[in-house]
């Protein structure tokens, strides 16, 4: 009889195959450190400067922040402009991508397999990849350099190109997902075709493009290096769309660069993260809620 | 007639896309001929002399930069996106807790590229420091590591979803021929589930070259060539918001170039996985 190795025994192989599993639990657990330590440290040192002033009061100069520290103060001032700021690039980024991404998705859910719609899906897919800062460049000559000035609508312009894909897939996957005998229904019924597509198709897929649109907003808010190249920074609340404008991630950014600035960096990272966690865990919420049956 | 307007403006939101990305390219290639034309394309990427006074910009370093974080982070987020991608796509498959793991690794993906930047900042630069890696800390090694963590979301999700496609039949043949949990991965999931992986790999590779704030902020921004991995360097990303706001002329050129071969960069990588993926799909 042939002699059968240690390495071919059954126990040996189960052994191996069940070391390799807690293996891959333990690495998968200290996966999700990162997100609870990142949560922890700001948290930590985020929550002590949660007052009332930081939503009231615009960011401090350089100067301000020395002379309160000098004289022992707590740093005056808070993070007014940058939520202004954000709020309204977001805004106009929301009205310039939001429309014009559903249209493109219906297009591309109509004409699934044209060659003008692959083209399309395909640089959809391309402009997904654009590394942020290239976009913020990009704007920079078609926008900035035109207008001879930093602007807010430059940044909402830079965000809208960064949400227009993930909207658009969010469009065309939704209605790709619905029943064909639903459009065959409302147009056996009379229905003109604009009727049925946008007040029947467009409706039952609303949950997915709702929840995308969600989640492109979410991405783009914290986003910091195109408007670093776009809508500059303001040390003023501003609502005008054609002036520089700050957001609350262009504030961190110079925050983080000016030490008398610094324990600021702290609350305004605290609030921007947590607004932006919980929009995604909302827009995953409500894409379980709301999924077609 | 209501209908063939809203056909026509279906049809003209799609080629505003066209019209978009042809701009996108139209304007990278004429703010950057001027670099190009002065310094000569293959000068300009090999050349590693970046001074302001002699006029003389070159692209190398931030080439090479880029391209050493970017492999270094896919190093690191392997065997964490790796095990991810098998606790949810073949071990836990459809169970709460991979649901659970699923979306708190999804939040990573949410949380800002200046929060990543931060937290590496205060957080795993003083741990570096101690190790003895370097006196500051900034450098290679700490940009990647932050990168690493940063792109595990882009690659364990759709990995997962390539591992979770293997036919149920093939294991289950596997299995009663008596193959354990281990070898049903290496010999039908792996092989079956491969090349979606690969691209998934791929398109977090994409992700890592462009990265721009955490890395700026870590990589300690020297216009250098990185000799090892404690040395500090700069990206291609870095390199533009950190100097695009000060500069006019040949400078502004040369980091519209840089800009350009980002972009050309990406854009072949992100090709190269999508069309990995379609081939996979058929």
């Amino acid at each position: 009889m042939k002699k059968r190795s240690i390495f071919s025994s059954s126990r040996y192989r189960l052994a191996k195959s069940r070391i390799f599993f807690y293996g891959v639990c333990t690495f998968s657990f200290i996966t999700l450190a990162p997100l609870f330590l990142i949560l922890w440290e700001l948290l930590k040192k985020g929550y002590p400067q949660f007052h009332p002033g930081l939503f009231l009061r615009v960011a401090p100069t350089s100067m301000e922040a020395m002379l309160a520290r000098i004289s022992g103060d707590a740093l005056p001032g808070g993070i007014l402009n940058g939520l202004t700021g954000t709020l309204l690039i977001l805004l106009v980024a929301i009205l310039l991508a939001i429309p014009a991404g559903i249209w493109v998705g219906i297009y591309l859910a109509e004409k699934q397999s044209q060659p003008q719609a692959r083209l399309v899906r395909s640089l959809s897919d391309l402009l997904q990849g654009i590394p942020s800062i290239v976009t913020g460049v990009i704007v920079y000559i078609w926008v900035v350099k035109p207008m001879s000035g930093y602007s807010a609508l430059a940044g909402s312009v830079s965000l809208a190109i960064m949400m227009l894909p993930m909207v658009i897939r969010s469009t065309e996957e939704s209605l790709k997902m619905l029943p064909v005998s639903l459009k065959e229904a409302g147009l056996s019924l009379g229905g003109s075709y604009t009727s049925v597509m946008l007040r029947i198709l467009l409706p039952s897929a609303f949950s997915g493009v709702f929840t995308g649109s969600l989640l492109a907003v979410s991405r783009v808010m914290g986003e910091t290096a195109p408007l670093l190249v776009t809508a500059l920074g303001a040390a003023t609340v501003s609502w005008d769309i054609t002036h520089p404008s700050s957001s609350v991630s262009l504030l961190i950014w110079e925050f983080y660069n000016d030490p008398n600035l610094a324990p600021l960096v702290w609350s305004s990272s605290l609030l921007l993260l947590l607004i932006i966690l919980g929009i995604n865990l909302f827009a995953k919420s409500i894409a379980g809620k709301w999924k077609i049956q | 007639m209501k209908d063939r307007l809203f056909r026509t403006t279906l049809f003209l939101s799609s080629c505003l896309i066209i019209l978009l990305t042809a701009s996108i390219v139209y304007g990278l290639i004429t703010q950057s001929l001027d670099a190009f034309t002065h310094f000569g394309f293959f000068r300009f990427i090999s050349s590693s002399a970046w001074d302001s006074r002699s006029e003389e910009y070159g692209a190398f370093p931030f080439i090479a930069g880029t391209v050493l974080t970017a492999v270094l982070s896919l190093l690191f987020c392997i065997p964490f996106s790796f095990s991810v991608s098998l606790f949810n796509g073949e071990y836990f498959r459809n169970r709460k807790v991979s649901t659970f793991v699923g979306s708190i690794v999804d939040l990573l993906a949410g949380v800002p590229s200046i929060v990543f930047g931060l937290w590496g900042f205060y957080t795993l630069r003083p741990v570096l420091v101690n190790m003895g890696v370097n006196e500051q800390g900034f450098g290679v090694l700490l940009a990647s590591l932050v990168l690493g963590i940063m792109i595990i979301p882009y690659a364990s999700s759709l990995s997962a979803e390539f591992i979770a496609m293997v036919p149920n039949e093939l294991k289950e043949g596997a299995y009663s021929l008596g193959a354990t949990r281990l070898e049903v991965i290496r010999q039908i999931s792996l092989p079956v589930a491969g090349s979606g992986i690969f691209a998934s790999y791929v398109l977090a590779f994409g992700r890592a070259l462009g990265e721009t704030m955490a890395v700026t902020m870590l990589i300690g921004n020297t216009n250098n060539v990185p000799r090892n991995l404690a040395d500090t360097g700069n990206t291609m990303a870095s390199i533009i918001a950190n100097q695009f706001g000060e500069s006019g002329g040949l400078k502004l050129s040369s980091l519209m170039a840089i800009g350009l071969l980002l972009f050309l960069i990406t854009a072949t990588i992100n090709f190269i996985a999508k069309y990995i993926m379609k081939i996979v799909n058929q």
